[in-house]
């Protein structure tokens, strides 16, 4: 697909400003290695990163950050909010970070990156158990947890249990916690997660890293593969691992592949 | 910030001659000349596309015409963008959401500033430096003389694989001649000389010129002066910064995209009008001698408010300057303490011999899509365009168009003569559907829409092999 330069739709109906929650930690001695920002997915706020991930990608001197997308989180209400509003919501944190970010989507937060990755010349770019949705991808939600998902179909909330998002390493009273912080997405993005126009081409050519697990209860092997695919990669592969990787027991491997292929990289 | 010396230190010793001086070489870098919004998004595409650049920028700051510090910026302390801000923000690189439709210079400056530093383009820039030759070299490559702004110094010359003018336009005056002028005893500046209100303030001021400028100059003197004539030699068509309580250029642009012919256009555009101006004759202005589009846009709410007001006395043409007075060409005399040129600018290109750019005797450069001249692929020019929109996202996909080119020569010389045969053909064309007015101010014109539809055909032409 090609770059458009004609768009009108940027030029005439801008999102509207919202209040965003973005957490962060800074490395103690800077190092001049780029700024990171993560972004969680539908129903997760910039918390899930700030448990784990922020304060570690710190520890090896990446500055990190992570946004709520509108209506999650610490960030400002939006029920009507849509894909492109969210993607909106990371260009403008990215664009605010004093240096180019690497930007990290994880579930649908990942379709977030990638259409942000249109709209912003990313460091680089690293979607983590992406959903990219379709149809297939209901199919297996409806399968795995017809009863937090099926009213979803109907614009009710999508909601995850807290066996599809975590191993079982992960003890049963953490996982219940997390599970019960999680909010909602909108319905309207939830919708365009099944029906969407499949991101424009990412500008600036960022090199691109797909992680997942073969064993996440909410993206099929299959749905990782084709992901990986659509950047000309395969997946690096995290066996035993539930889909919230940055919550699940074994956090800090998937992270340090991460911060190891920028290092070496970038 | 990098200095004269530091770049001494780092460069190779020279080891190429020009007329029996050393010429210091750069090997594949590109040269960038300025560091305004063009020179900056020029050097962030160049490097996106793996090139080396340097760029030179006479002053000590990035941001050309929108930093007021400039001795050649032509801001004033009221300016604003008459563009709204999504389409005049950078297309990767938005400006903040929470700040406002048309925001004020010095936020355009800040907004350049961190795109300077977000994607690190100042280790690029030497700063303090000025152009003063660029020369053909053998290979298609460019000799580069630079030296200290100011003139001070010694000039020093480095070869360059290609060169990116992005000297901006909007910087040196057009100064009409009237008879007369010289026995004047008030005051006459130019609009680049203005600065803030307190200059026109208590005096009898006249106007000259109904550019964006000239309006904006008008309505401060209206609010400020003891007296404000505006005087223009034709009418115009006055668009407001609001209609239907959206920015004015997102109402047009929404029309504009489903591609109806211009005619239409310019009835709505008139319809528009008609409902939120209303008639200006009423007001005493001149009947407009075009149709909307044919001259460069004038976005101003408070000049018709103002003249409602009679705080601005609208009049015709200057005739001559008279000791004590001007006469228009109406046979009226007026008074002015204070004469205000807002005529424009004329563009220049001091380091470049005129034939490079095809310049005529007018002065007008002849190159296609505005960037590339006939007969030298490796120098291209970068937002020497006025647009009906804002300049940024025009002349980012523009030096895209210009990496994507230089990629192209290099990586796939045979699509690259298919190019170069459209360049000799087409150089000087205009994309504006309409018939713009014959002004110089006009010979930058383009429809925004109709030149980025033409820039995409290109760009997907230079498009380069991975
Ligand atoms: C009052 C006013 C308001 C405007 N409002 C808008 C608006 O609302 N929206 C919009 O999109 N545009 C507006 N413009 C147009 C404005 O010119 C562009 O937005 C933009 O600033 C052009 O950038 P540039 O880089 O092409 O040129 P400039 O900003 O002029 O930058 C050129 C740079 O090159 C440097 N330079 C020149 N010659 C040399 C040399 N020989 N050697 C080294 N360095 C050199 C200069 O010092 C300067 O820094 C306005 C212009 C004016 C005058
Ligand atoms: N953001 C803002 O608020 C803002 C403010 C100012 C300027 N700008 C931009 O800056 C650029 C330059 O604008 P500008 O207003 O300085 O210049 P301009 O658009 O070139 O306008 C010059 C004006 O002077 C008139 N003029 C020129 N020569 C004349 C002569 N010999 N005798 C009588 N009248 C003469 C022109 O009339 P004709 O039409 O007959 O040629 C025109 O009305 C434009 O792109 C403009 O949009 C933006």
């Amino acid at each position: 697909m090609k770059t458009r330069v004609v768009r009108v739709t940027d030029w005439t109906s801008p999102v509207p400003p919202v209040y965003r929650e973005v957490r962060a930690a800074t490395p103690e001695a800077p190092e001049g290695k780029p700024p990171l920002l993560f972004v969680p997915g539908f129903g997760h706020g910039a918390w899930v990163f700030a448990e784990h991930w922020l304060e570690h990608a710190a520890s090896r001197a990446f500055p990190a950050h992570a946004v709520s997308l509108r209506g999650h989180g610490g960030s400002g209400p939006a029920p009507k909010a849509t894909l492109r509003a969210y993607a909106h919501d990371v260009v403008q944190v990215a664009a605010s970070l004093p240096r180019q970010a690497v930007l990290v989507g994880h579930g649908a937060g990942a379709l977030v990156v990638a259409h942000a990755l249109a709209r912003y010349p990313a460091r680089a770019g690293v979607l983590v158990a992406p959903v990219f949705g379709g149809w297939g991808t209901l199919g297996a939600a409806l399968r795995r947890n017809p009863v937090g998902t099926l009213p979803a179909v109907f614009g009710g909330a999508l909601r995850l249990n807290h066996r599809q998002l975590f191993s079982r390493e992960l003890p049963d009273a953490a996982a219940r916690d997390y599970a019960s912080r999680l909010g909602r997405a909108s319905s309207r993005a939830q919708w365009q997660l099944l029906r969407h126009r499949a991101p424009e081409p990412a500008v600036g050519n960022p090199p691109l890293l797909v992680l997942g697990s073969p064993d996440d209860r909410v993206v099929p092997p299959a749905a990782l593969t084709r992901a990986a695919g659509r950047y000309g990669a395969a997946p690096l592969l995290f066996p035993g691992m539930g889909h919230d990787m940055m919550l699940d027991a074994r956090w800090r491997e998937p992270i340090d592949a991460i911060l190891d292929w920028l290092d070496k990289d970038l | 910030m990098s200095t004269f010396s530091d770049q001494e230190s780092h460069e190779s010793s020279a080891t190429l001659w020009r007329d029996g001086r050393p010429v210091y070489d750069r090997g594949g870098t590109v040269c960038v000349i300025g560091a305004g919004a063009s020179g900056l998004t020029a050097i962030k595409n160049l490097k996106e596309y793996g090139f080396g650049a340097d760029c030179y920028e006479r002053e000590t700051g990035v941001g050309g015409a929108w930093n007021w510090r400039h001795d050649r910026s032509p801001v004033y302390a009221s300016t604003h963008l008459i563009s709204s801000k999504p389409l005049t923000e950078y297309p990767d690189f938005p400006m903040p959401d929470n700040w406002p439709d048309y925001p004020h210079h010095s936020q355009l400056l800040s907004y350049l500033e961190q795109y300077a530093d977000h994607f690190d383009l100042r280790p690029h820039i030497w700063f303090g430096t000025e152009v003063v030759r660029v020369e053909p070299a053998d290979g298609d490559r460019w000799d580069v003389t630079t030296r200290s702004t100011g003139g001070y110094g010694a000039e020093r010359t480095s070869r360059y694989a290609a060169v990116v003018v992005a000297n901006g336009h909007n910087w040196s005056p057009k100064l009409p001649a009237y008879e007369g002028l010289d026995e004047f005893r008030g005051q006459v500046i130019h609009a680049s000389a203005y600065k803030d209100a307190t200059q026109l303030r208590g005096k009898r001021v006249l106007v000259v010129g109904a550019g964006n400028t000239g309006c904006d100059i008008a309505v401060e003197a209206g609010q400020q002066a003891a007296r404000c004539w505006h005087s223009t030699r034709r009418g115009y068509w006055y668009a407001p910064k609001y209609a239907f309580g959206r920015p004015a250029d997102q109402v047009g642009d929404a029309a504009g995209a489903y591609r109806l012919p211009l005619r239409v256009r310019q009835w709505m555009f008139h319809q528009m009008l008609k409902l939120t101006v209303g008639d200006l004759t009423r007001f005493g202005l001149p009947r407009p001698d075009h149709k909307v589009f044919e001259t460069h846009p004038i976005v101003n709410s408070h000049l018709v408010h103002s003249i409602g007001h009679g705080s601005i006395t609208p009049v015709p043409d200057v005739a001559r300057f008279r000791r004590n007075s001007v006469t228009l060409v109406d046979g009226q005399e007026v008074e002015p303490d204070l004469v205000v040129l807002a005529t424009g600018y004329l563009p220049r290109f001091e380091f470049l011999a005129p034939e490079v750019l095809g310049i005529d005797t007018s002065g007008r450069p002849a190159l296609y899509l505005n960037a590339f001249p006939r007969r030298h692929p490796t120098l291209a020019v970068a937002g020497l365009l006025q647009p009906d929109s804002g300049l940024f996202p025009i002349v980012h996909w523009q030096t895209v168009a210009i990496a994507r080119w230089l990629r192209l020569r290099e990586n796939a010389p045979d699509r690259a003569r298919a190019f170069t045969a459209r360049v000799d053909a087409e150089a000087g064309t205009r994309w504006h559907s309409a018939k713009v007015k014959e002004s110089t101010r006009h010979w930058f014109e383009i429809g925004h829409i109709d030149y980025l539809r033409a820039l995409q055909r290109t760009l997907d032409e230079l498009e380069v092999p991975a």
